[in-house]
């Protein structure tokens, strides 16, 4: 099987994560959701480094940022399909 | 797979299993770290602990304080203690707690009699109990005689991708085998806290569980907070690796407990489990040392530790077995790692084989391999503090 780039923990998930390293801006990822093993593509926007998340669609301020199908916190700045996910555009609903 | 595996570990005097065959030397207080030290460099096979703590402490603390020590002399990884400290009284109170378990004990302290009599009668002691336990043959156990904790440190996105689902493939495999499991870290479930209640044995242990994650919470989060905790929960580290919130390292960490298995109490920290085998939560700090030392005050003998960024921790008495999935982690911090499970995010390893492997580990560290935190002298000993001493 094709290694992937990036993987979804749940259907529900609008972040995924990038597990290999030197991801480049342009790639067609393969991705793979692992509660189901479906498989899908996407470009990533940007060079993003392992271990960091992509957003899988375009999300605003105010949208819900959904990981293993749970809320992981609120959107704080605009992000396209395919861009880095991170402290600048995603902050915790607690504390 | 579980059922094949030889094991061998020693039975102690109260019939729990060890893994490892320590005598110990246990400081009462910070002033007496410097005689301990002088005892395990002068009597080679010994191991002191020094702690920074044990002074002017009342009420909760103390009783903590009290718990932890004598919980990690009565460890069965630790086959005799020597306790110092600076008077007789605390001394007896914690030689006297260990004694419960039926191990050789026995306290020195230093008061009227300073620090070079006490080491040379201390030293004298050491050097029999060392010699001793150097006899004691290890004898036929089972993977259900052993007590195994986890906690995860350093982690990244990829800890709840691959080595935390690791940790619960295990404890799903290994609970209903007879094992106790525990788990704990109660600011870092925060997120996921509906879950954590969920997976509880009974509506009784799910407001237990529930009462000690909303203290915390209130009691002190929601007082001392100055901002959203972030770079301290998640921390630097975390950030770093690419977790992004509490809420999201928090459904990460839960990963651990597996998909069947639910916890049958919800502990005070560094209390012993009491309800029978099964999984057990403990009230813990989320910072790794902490959380590990009172888990082997509470009686495991083996922890399993998912770390993303790497995470160097050990602890003196406990075997801390490394796992990651990360493969920068992997090549760049190598010699820290015990168990690879970064075919998981390659889609070359299943998780179910990832658990396997980690059984296997788990065996072979029962049956004396060094864990890498062990061979790179990782001893790590820290007590939990609940506040200011008087």
């Amino acid at each position: 099987m094709e290694i992937p780039q990036l993987l979804v923990h749940d259907k529900k998930d609008n972040v995924g994560v990038v597990v290999v390293e030197g991801l480049k801006a342009g790639t067609d990822m393969l991705g793979v959701v692992t509660a189901d093993n479906s498989t899908f593509r996407l470009t990533a926007a940007a060079d993003i480094p392992i271990g960091y998340k992509v957003a899988l669609k375009s999300l605003e301020p105010g949208d819900t940022a959904i990981k293993y199908g749970e809320d992981i916190g609120k959107i704080v700045a605009p992000i396209a399909k395919g861009a880095h996910v991170h402290t600048y555009n995603l902050k915790t609903k607690r504390w | 797979m579980a059922q094949n595996m030889k094991l061998s570990g020693w039975r102690r005097q109260n019939g729990r299993i060890g893994v490892r065959n320590h005598v110990v030397m246990l400081p009462l207080d910070d002033l007496s770290n410097a005689v301990c030290e002088a005892v395990a460099n002068n009597i080679k096979g010994t191991l002191a602990l020094p702690h920074a703590y044990g002074r002017l402490q009342f009420g909760a603390d103390l009783d903590l304080f009290f718990r932890t020590l004598i919980g990690t002399g009565s460890n069965p990884n630790v086959a005799a203690v020597i306790v110092v400290g600076i008077e007789p009284h605390w001394t007896g109170r914690v030689v006297d707690g260990i004694a419960k378990t039926g191990k050789p004990v026995t306290g020195f302290w230093i008061e009227q009699n300073g620090d070079i009599n006490t080491i040379a009668a201390a030293s004298r002691k050491a050097k029999e109990y060392v010699q001793w336990a150097s006899e004691l043959p290890r004898e036929a156990c089972d993977i259900s005689d052993l007590w195994i904790s986890t906690k995860c440190g350093e982690s990244d996105t990829t800890t709840g991708l691959a080595s935390c689902p690791t940790i619960g493939n295990m404890y799903d495999k290994l609970i209903p085998q007879g094992i106790y499991g525990i788990f704990g870290e109660t600011s870092e479930i925060t997120g996921g806290e509906h879950i954590a209640k969920a997976r509880a044995a009974t509506p009784e242990v799910a407001e237990k569980w529930y009462a000690m994650w909303k203290a915390y919470q209130d009691e002190v989060i929601e007082a001392h907070k100055t901002d959203d905790l972030s770079d301290s929960q998640p921390t630097k580290g975390n950030i770093e690796g690419g977790l992004t919130t509490i809420e999201e390292k928090a459904l990460g960490n839960l990963e651990k407990i597996g998909r069947t298995c639910r916890y049958i109490d919800a502990l005070e920290p560094a209390e012993a489990p009491a309800k029978g085998p099964g999984l057990y939560y403990m009230d813990t700090s989320s910072a790794a040392a902490e959380c590990v030392t009172l888990m082997a005050a509470a009686g495991y003998v083996v922890h399993t530790f998912p770390t993303g960024q790497g995470n160097v921790i050990g602890n003196p008495i406990l075997p801390v077995i490394k796992i990651s999935g990360n493969p920068r982690t992997v090549r760049t911090m190598s010699e820290h790692i015990d168990l690879d499970v970064s075919g998981i995010l390659r889609r070359e390893m299943t998780i179910d084989q990832a658990g396997d492997a980690l059984i296997a580990m788990i065996a072979r560290t029962a049956n004396g391999r060094l864990t890498a935190a062990e061979a790179l002298g990782h001893r790590e000993f820290v007590m939990t503090k609940l506040y200011r001493s008087a």
